[in-house]
């Protein structure tokens, strides 16, 4: 268990010499950065409105500007580059900031492992869950949330909504996360009808507008009719699919402004909940561990409000799943399973849970996604 | 019209160079202060936003390391520009010679990654940025090709291929190139300690910048010193010219093209062995497209393009402090970017056009009788 108790001192001669610059520099800069302040950075690889993973971290950190006592500053499309590093130095020169939340999967390796170090009285908190023990600097921490499960209660919904059987799915690249976040979608919607299949279109990029839309398209002329997706910013594919009537299930945050009449459900980020936790933490004088993770139960993950087209049998099966996954012990990927070219996955009995390490080297499509990894 | 006074003999080339000096800086400052209105109109202080520019991008040792580190690729990628500029082709795929010579590198490096001793790794980081130079120049200089022997339109051709770059590598690092390990953000293996390059010492910025520094020279001396280079400016100003006089056009187009290429591929290399350490679609972070911004601001000079890239970098290593201190979204930088390219631009029709500047006028005086020719220029 690493202390963050320990970076209170340097985080005060930091707080106070930025203070102290600040009033003795220019007059110009009378941005609130008060000693007594708790400095905080979040920096995020896209538009922190894009209604997607962005703006999920920056309503998180909303959430944490409103808390007494801490100071927040936020900058936004910053490239997984050199650019990267030199904000995080930038924020800890210019605004004092000692608790850093680089919240892009890419910031990790070898951009906050080239940074940290450096400042061993600082924290650096990443999105992901790539910290191991003994391998990484213990001022770097990391959190991550099993949303899988909302894709599975996604699933729930949209099998109740379809009326061609056909579902769909807009992904960015094969990796795990994405590949989890599919099988999912597509269990939840078997588990209602086994007959349901759902086609996956790999755009290849995390943000490209063009091909989200055309993917989004190209799938609805194949007979699917609610759609959902897993790329940096649903927005496009959340407004393409209602403007052909089609049903969508959001991801990230909360779509439903953008197709009030369509939006079923949404599997998003609780990050207000995970940040303010954290803070709280610090605040109190204790630590934050060094890897977190959590789901539904936890509060790292929830769902978007119930839209007006899901029916009271949808709505019955999707509380149902939903109490049963806060027990604990409930598993999406379960046996007899088998991928989607006829090689086992699970035989019967075998189960894995959210938490099961197995899952985070997914390379397999299950049997009723139509599509390839490759 | 005379002018009474004295006309010394330094007059004339410094009425020549000083149009190539003071309309461009002229341009810039029209820029900043078409900006500054920009900003004023949107509530926000312009002088603000300066002052912060200066402070984040000029104002410590803190912020001239956050600039020059920027700068070393904006250098190599405006030259990836400037080369072909001045033969007269518009090279706009600096960014797809980046990414396909950084997966170069980063294969290079694993598969020299064996090489145990001194000489090897030598051989291995050599072999590394020989072959991203050279996968950069057959990239680029492939364009050169076309444009030669087919007449595909360089332009579009560059630009295009930069989509092919961009998807070449995310398939294979996604597929063959992957390292099994790397789950959820698709790499190639990375690179062993000793194959990263490091810093230059007391300086915290990598070597890259030297080495681009070293490239810019060297393309002014090849380009404006040289009888090669002078060849290369005539087909530039008039390839029907310079063809009449048997200058071998396509082969030069081909070369320059391929340096080009091949100061992008540098430009590459250094990105996965001083910055990522591996190859993976981080690489795609645009540099390329900021190269064409600096070489154009620079009017493709490859001395200019030094102070262009400092002060652009400068203005992008400021652009986090000016969002957070004056909440402006990060697309400010852009607009900042785009005003000062159109200015620069546009007083590209204003060469010529001072009289203050014209070599003529600042000639010491001519003997009694001459006069009226020279004045007039044109005796018939």
């Amino acid at each position: 268990m690493r202390k963050i108790t320990s970076t209170r001192r340097g985080f005060l001669k930091t707080a106070v010499g930025a203070a102290g610059g600040i009033t003795l520099g220019t007059g110009l800069f009378n941005q609130s950065v008060l000693a007594a302040d708790l400095n905080i950075g979040f920096i995020y690889v896209g538009p922190k409105d894009d209604f997607g993973y962005n703006q999920a971290h920056a309503e998180g950190a909303a959430a944490v500007k409103a808390m007494s006592g801490v100071s927040v500053v936020e900058e936004e499309s910053v490239p997984e580059s050199i650019d990267v590093q030199k904000t995080m130095e930038s924020m800890i020169n210019f605004d004092g900031t000692t608790l850093l939340f680089p919240t892009s999967f890419g910031y990790f390796d070898p951009h906050i492992l080239s940074i940290a170090p450096q400042y061993p009285d600082l924290r650096f908190q990443h999105c992901g869950g790539l910290w191991q023990e003994g391998v990484h600097p213990d001022n770097v921490g990391s959190y991550f949330g099993y949303i899988g499960m909302g894709q599975y209660l996604n699933g729930v919904v949209a099998g109740h909504a379809s009326k061609t059987k056909k579902i769909g799915f807009v992904a960015a690249k094969p990796i795990p996360q994405v590949l989890l976040n599919i099988n999912s979608f597509l269990l939840g919607a078997r588990s209602v009808d086994p007959g349901i299949t759902c086609q996956v279109i790999f755009t290849g990029e995390w943000s490209m507008a063009v091909r989200e839309a055309e993917a989004t398209n190209a799938l609805i002329d194949q007979g699917a009719d609610v759609i959902t997706c897993h790329v940096d910013g649903p927005k496009v594919v959340v407004e393409t699919a209602a403007g052909r009537g089609a049903y969508v299930c959001g991801y990230h945050a909360d779509q439903s402004p953008l197709a009030p009449e369509k939006y079923l459900t949404g599997a998003e980020w609780n990050w207000a909940n995970v940040y303010t936790g954290m803070i709280k933490t610090v605040q109190e004088g204790g630590s934050i561990d060094n890897f977190v993770r959590g789901g539904l139960a936890e509060g790292f993950v929830k769902m978007s409000d119930l839209g007006p087209a899901v029916s009271d049998t949808a709505r019955n099966q999707f509380e149902a799943t939903r109490a049963e996954i806060m027990k604990g012990g409930f598993a999406a990927i379960k046996g007899p399973l088998n991928d989607n070219e006829g090689n086992v996955i699970a035989s019967a009995g075998e189960s894995f849970e959210e938490s099961d390490v197995a899952l985070e080297s997914m390379d397999y499509l299950v049997e009723g996604v139509i599509g390839s990894t490759s | 019209m005379s002018i009474p006074w004295h006309r010394p003999s330094w007059a004339t080339p410094l009425a020549r160079h000083s149009e190539a000096l003071l309309i461009p800086v002229g341009a810039l400052l029209a820029g900043f202060l078409l900006f500054a209105l920009f900003l004023a109109l949107q509530g926000k202080s312009p002088a603000e936003y300066y002052s912060l520019v200066y402070k984040a991008g000029f104002g410590s040792a803190f912020s001239w390391q956050n600039t020059l580190v920027r700068t070393a690729p904006l250098l190599l990628a405006a030259l990836c520009v400037a080369l072909p500029a001045r033969l007269g082709l518009v090279v706009i795929g600096g960014e797809g010679a980046i990414v396909i010579s950084g997966l170069a590198c980063a294969q290079v490096a694993v598969l020299t990654q064996q090489a145990g001793t001194a000489p090897g790794m030598v051989l291995s980081l050599a072999l590394m940025f020989i072959a991203s130079a050279l996968v950069g120049a057959a990239w680029i200089g492939a364009i050169g090709v076309l444009r030669h022997w087919r007449g595909v339109n360089e332009t579009i051709a560059s630009l295009l291929m930069t989509y092919i770059a961009i998807a070449l590598m995310n398939h294979l690092v996604e597929g063959p190139m992957r390292d099994p390990n790397s789950l959820n953000k698709p790499s190639t293996a990375p690179l062993t300690d000793w194959q990263r390059v490091g810093q230059i010492p007391g300086l915290e910025v990598h070597w890259g910048l030297l080495a681009a520094l070293i490239c810019c020279i060297a393309a002014w001396l090849l380009i404006d010193r040289t009888t090669w280079g002078f060849g290369a400016r005539i087909a530039g100003s008039n390839v029907r010219a310079a063809q009449l006089q048997g200058l071998p056009v396509g082969r030069m187009i081909i070369i320059v093209t391929a340096m080009a290429g091949a100061c992008a591929g540098l430009a590459g290399a250094f990105e996965v062995a001083a910055i990522h350490g591996a190859a993976n679609a981080s690489l795609v972070s645009g540099i390329g497209y900021s190269g064409i911004l600096v070489a154009f601001l620079a009017r493709q000079n490859p001395l200019a393009i030094i102070p262009v890239a400092i002060m652009l970098a400068g203005f992008e290593a400021s652009n986090g402090l000016v969002q957070r201190r004056m909440d402006l979204p990060d697309a400010t930088v852009l607009v900042l970017q785009g005003i000062v390219f159109l200015a620069i631009l546009s007083s590209e029709t204003l060469y010529g056009r001072f009289r203050v500047f014209t070599p003529e006028r600042w000639q010491p005086l001519p003997a009694e009788g001459e006069i009226s020719t020279v004045q007039q220029g044109n005796p018939a």
